[in-house]
């Protein structure tokens, strides 16, 4: 048997914390008997009463802290004083530290009461947002950048970082993603499944996601990387990486790549991976371009035949496309021969840009928008079109001082009334994003001006409603609601898109 | 990549992000973010580029502040005792200041000391020779003393002498005087100069004899104990004189020639819950003298007010002031009075917050929390804030309904100015206007002004 002591001077602990050390330290390995217990007269008779009394205490300063520790060996005595002055420091390993904090000031005191957070959402304005990243990412956690108007040259060193600390920097200017199966800012809500999804370009990843949901797949994670990652500064450092890891994981069988056009050295990069891997990847540049045949390469024209084909290579039987892609039969023709022209009002970005590719693809017209697939084709003045237009209102010009379109609705539904005066205004084409995010019930501020324009005009109101039945809105509830006001609803961009173009394609035959 | 199964989120912004993920069941915290105050970037970037040399240095206080051992040796007379005193010298509480830029309480116990001293025969034979230039001002705080609301110390006051017995240095403050009319706050009457007469010909020896009869008392022990029974030792300090009395009860009984005179020390203490105050005051003055100087530590070594000006000092530049515009506290007034009775804050008491306790430590005494208009969670949330200012924990001192977390330690200016949010600071507020005393009690925001000067400063010479 030995008796190991130890004094510890100008320390106060309250006595029934002292009690609970005790009786944590008698069950150590190899330990008897152990005390911790302030040194005053009157414990004195209790340790005498435990024969736990020794010198050392007789000798102690009134108030100092007494450790004594009977054990089989002298390592474990000694061992045990050790973790007793370590829990006197630091608590008792397990023991609970309140913190009832709903909410924190800083990164440090939100980590302090949620010590187990894995990603930051960080949406402060610009100016400070690269700052916040970079302190969440040396905190080691991984970071979704929702903010915008950050520099280049702020993105390249957070992503540099995070990419050398095996870290996610989705953004800047990144809307949304699914990670781990939680829909992050705004984002659907989707089955977890096969499928692993990485995108430079958000209603691009919210589109294709819902998609192959609503066809019956599901997504294994959903990274966002920002638009900017595929550009030649960037060198598509985060791309790369996300595409590495849904090479690497177990859950992806299938993998989608979605990308503005990214720049020849990014293609090349992710196109040495692509061939290295034995997993099919579809990718979609939202862009007519030459890829090099590879047998698991699969290059898709629009968002909906990204998600169809990521779906068919996930379930091989997959057999006839589902009865919401089928076109309605009756499509309403305007009856006036005056009325030409597509006007389209987009809020997301991403198909406002499929739009203008597909919509030329069909009618061999190119459209004027303040995003242009073309620089050419820059609208003049974005307030007052003239001719075909296709027009991205979540663009910075219009959510100055206003949130973006997706949530506020008000702007684009003024705009669709200003589009429904003209008298040469044949389709007007918009979308209807749900999802968490977005807003809670869209159809309800749609209807009125929908049914108005219905009652006054025979414009053609095409609508594509992007989102899923898991969505906070009821996806079908939104989609009936917009029927019964008068507009065709497809649950795609594309199938929206085709339909636009058949009513112009008519009304150019006949006007002819 | 590094893992990121089982999702939880910092949510750095936009609330309904965090209100999305927690109605789908996901762990989210939201933070109530701000921008940095106005500081200029160029600051912001070499402090950030230099933060490994000021954690280094920020150790070695949190080290000097964790290790602080308060201990109450007896009493002097200011003379004997303070460093630099003088008879024609008169300290105060907070930055320096002149007297024509003094407020109201403080010109008042000016005028009051001068006439204790024997230095003037009435108020205003008193106010002439204030400000005639003939007496000397100088902060408490350059002279190891520390004193509450005005804060005035002058040659022939006994003084509470407090050792750091960690780094061997002292610490001095008067006897608490009680509420009512009172020298610390203005009040220069006949009968609050009789009282300061008995403190120093009854109060002082008793007390004296009595204390150095036990050799020392532990400040350290006595204030964790009292904020584990419902003070924070800055504006309650119930337990802490109760516990005082405790161990002075028996050693004046002991020590003392009048069986009478001792009965009226201890009724005066017994009615006086503030009595305490006059302890924990250079009991956490004493810890922090002994972290000032250390070269690139960000952290605070005081927090003083004068009743004109906020004044802090930061461990990395020594004895420098950075002040700005004291502010009025939002207060519980007592019947009768406003805000506009009250005076800005005033006293070195802030002293206690700079250590951790006081506001930092108000979740240990929920019973105030009423002066701030609040309940309970209010006064744990004030500590909790308060955390993410601070550079540590406090091992010793602790606070039961946080579990016994220890209290916030070691006020770090650049997490002030990046989190853009100053020190809590509890404490009594005094009529504006001199002899009145003290109107309400309540909390007040440290004005960030300071911060931002210190900030900038300790940027420039890094």
């Amino acid at each position: 048997m030995f008796i190991q002591t130890h004094i510890l001077d100008g320390k106060y602990l309250d006595s029934v914390k002292l009690m609970l050390i005790s009786k944590e330290l008698r069950k150590l390995s190899g330990v008897t008997e152990a005390v911790a217990i302030t040194a005053t007269v009157e414990n004195k008779d209790i340790l005498e009463a435990t024969g736990m009394l020794t010198a050392e205490f007789q000798n102690a300063t009134p108030g100092a802290i007494y450790i004594a520790v009977h054990a089989d060996l002298a390592d474990d005595a000694k061992q045990a004083i050790n973790t007793a002055m370590d829990w006197i420091e630091h608590g008792i390993p397990g023991e609970h530290r309140a913190n009832s904090q709903k909410t924190a000031r800083s990164l440090s005191g939100a980590l302090d009461a949620l010590p187990e957070a894995k990603l930051a959402l960080i949406s402060v304005a610009g100016k400070y947002a690269a700052r916040e990243a970079m302190k969440a990412l040396e905190a080691g956690l991984h970071v979704m950048l929702f903010s915008d108007n950050v520099s280049l040259e702020q993105e390249l060193s957070l992503k540099q970082y995070a990419v050398t600390n095996g870290l996610l920097m989705m953004g800047p200017d990144c809307g949304t993603a699914i990670i781990d199966g939680v829909p992050l800012a705004f984002a659907n809500v989707v089955r977890s499944g096969k499928i692993g999804m990485v995108s430079a370009a958000g209603t691009g990843l919210q589109a294709v996601s819902s998609e192959i949901h609503n066809l019956g797949g599901g997504i294994s994670q959903a990274f966002g990387t920002g638009g900017r990652d595929g550009k030649a500064e960037i060198g598509g450092l985060m791309l790369l990486q996300c595409l590495d890891y849904l090479i690497q994981d177990n859950d992806t069988e299938v993998i989608v790549l979605i990308a503005k056009l990214p720049h020849q050295g990014v293609i090349d990069q992710l196109l040495k991976r692509i061939q290295k891997t034995t997993k099919p990847v579809v990718i979609n540049f939202l862009k007519q371009c030459s890829l090099p045949e590879y047998p698991n390469l699969y290059v898709t024209e629009s968002l909906t035949q990204t998600a169809v084909q990521a779906y068919k290579l996930w379930k091989a039987d997959a057999t006839a496309t589902p009865p919401e892609l089928k076109a309605e039969t009756t499509l309403p023709m305007p009856t006036s021969p005056l009325r030409k022209y597509l006007r389209g009002l987009y809020s997301g970005g991403t198909l406002c840009f499929e739009a203008q590719g597909l919509f030329a693809a069909a009618t061999g017209i190119t459209c004027e928008s303040n995003a242009p697939i073309d620089a050419a084709n820059t609208m003049a003045d974005v307030w007052h079109s003239s001719g075909h237009s296709i027009i991205d209102v979540g663009a910075d010009e219009f959510t100055v001082g206003r949130p973006h379109p997706m949530i506020d609705y008000s702007l684009r539904l003024k705009m669709l009334e200003a589009e429904a005066q003209h008298k040469d205004v044949a389709v007007l084409l918009f979308d209807v994003v749900l999802g968490y995010g977005a807003h809670s019930a869209p159809h309800l501020e749609l209807i009125p001006v929908l049914k108005q324009i219905k009652r006054d005009t025979c414009i053609v109101m095409i609508a594509s409603v992007i989102g899923t039945d898991l969505d906070p809105q009821n996806r079908m509830e939104v989609v009936t609601a917009l029927r019964d006001a008068g507009a065709v609803v497809c649950t795609g961009n594309a199938e929206a898109v085709a339909l636009a173009a058949t009513v112009i394609n008519y009304v150019s035959r006949n006007s002819q | 990549m590094k893992d990121f199964s089982d999702l939880k989120v910092v949510n750095i912004g936009l609330e309904s992000f965090a209100q999305d993920l927690v109605k789908q069941g996901v762990p989210a915290i939201q933070v109530k973010w701000s921008p940095p105050a106005a500081v200029p970037s160029a600051a912001l970037d070499r402090i950030t580029a230099s933060q490994d040399v000021i954690d280094i240095a920020n150790r070695k206080v949190i080290d000097i502040i964790q290790a602080g051992a308060p201990v109450l040796l007896g009493l002097d007379i200011a003379l004997k005792v303070i460093p630099g005193m003088h008879s024609k010298l008169i300290l105060h509480a907070g930055p320096p200041i002149t007297w024509e830029r003094m407020c109201g309480p403080m010109r008042g116990a000016i005028m009051g000391a001068l006439i204790y001293e024997g230095l003037a025969p009435d108020a205003d034979a008193a106010e002439a020779l204030a400000a005639s230039g003939e007496i000397e001002y100088s902060p408490c705080h350059e002279h190891n003393a520390v004193g509450p609301m005005a804060g005035i110390i002058s040659a022939s006051m006994p003084v509470f002498i407090v050792q750091n017995e960690s780094s061997g240095n002292y610490a001095y403050c008067t006897q608490n005087e009680g509420l009512g009319k009172v020298l610390r706050y203005g009040a220069f009457s006949p009968e609050v100069v009789s009282k300061l007469k008995w403190m120093q010909d009854s109060l002082y020896p008793i007390l004296d004899k009595a204390i150095r009869s036990l050799g020392k008392i532990d400040l350290k022990s006595l204030i964790a104990q009292a904020l584990h029974m419902g003070d924070e030792v800055h504006n309650r300090n119930r337990a802490g004189t109760s516990l005082l009395i405790r161990q002075l009860a028996p050693a004046i009984l002991r020590t003392s020639d009048s069986m009478e005179e001792s009965a009226k020390a201890l009724e005066f203490i017994n009615g006086n819950d503030h009595f305490f105050l006059n302890l924990s005051m250079p009991a956490a003055k004493c810890i922090l003298d002994a972290a000032a100087g250390i070269e690139h530590s960000s952290i605070l070594t005081c927090m003083a007010r004068n009743g004109t000006d906020f004044g802090i000092r930061l461990s990395g530049t020594g004895n420098e002031w950075f002040t700005g515009k004291a502010l009025v506290p939002d207060a519980l007034y007592f019947p009768g009075y406003t805000k506009d009775d009250a005076n800005p804050d005033i006293g070195d008491s802030a002293i206690t917050e700079s250590v951790g306790w006081g506001g930092f430590a108000i979740a240990a005494a929920p019973a105030i929390v009423q002066f701030v208009g609040g309940n309970a969670a209010d006064a744990l949330s004030y500590t909790q804030q308060m955390y993410e200012i601070s550079a540590s924990e406090h091992q010793n001192y602790q606070i039961p309904a946080l579990d016994f977390r220890g209290t916030p330690l070691g006020i770090d200016v650049v997490k002030v100015i990046n989190n853009n949010l100053t020190p809590f600071i509890d404490t009594g507020v005094a009529h504006k206007n001199p002899g009145i005393g003290q109107v309400g009690a309540g909390v007040v925001s440290a004005p960030i002004e300071p911060f931002i000067k210190a900030f900038e400063k300790f940027a420039h010479i890094l």
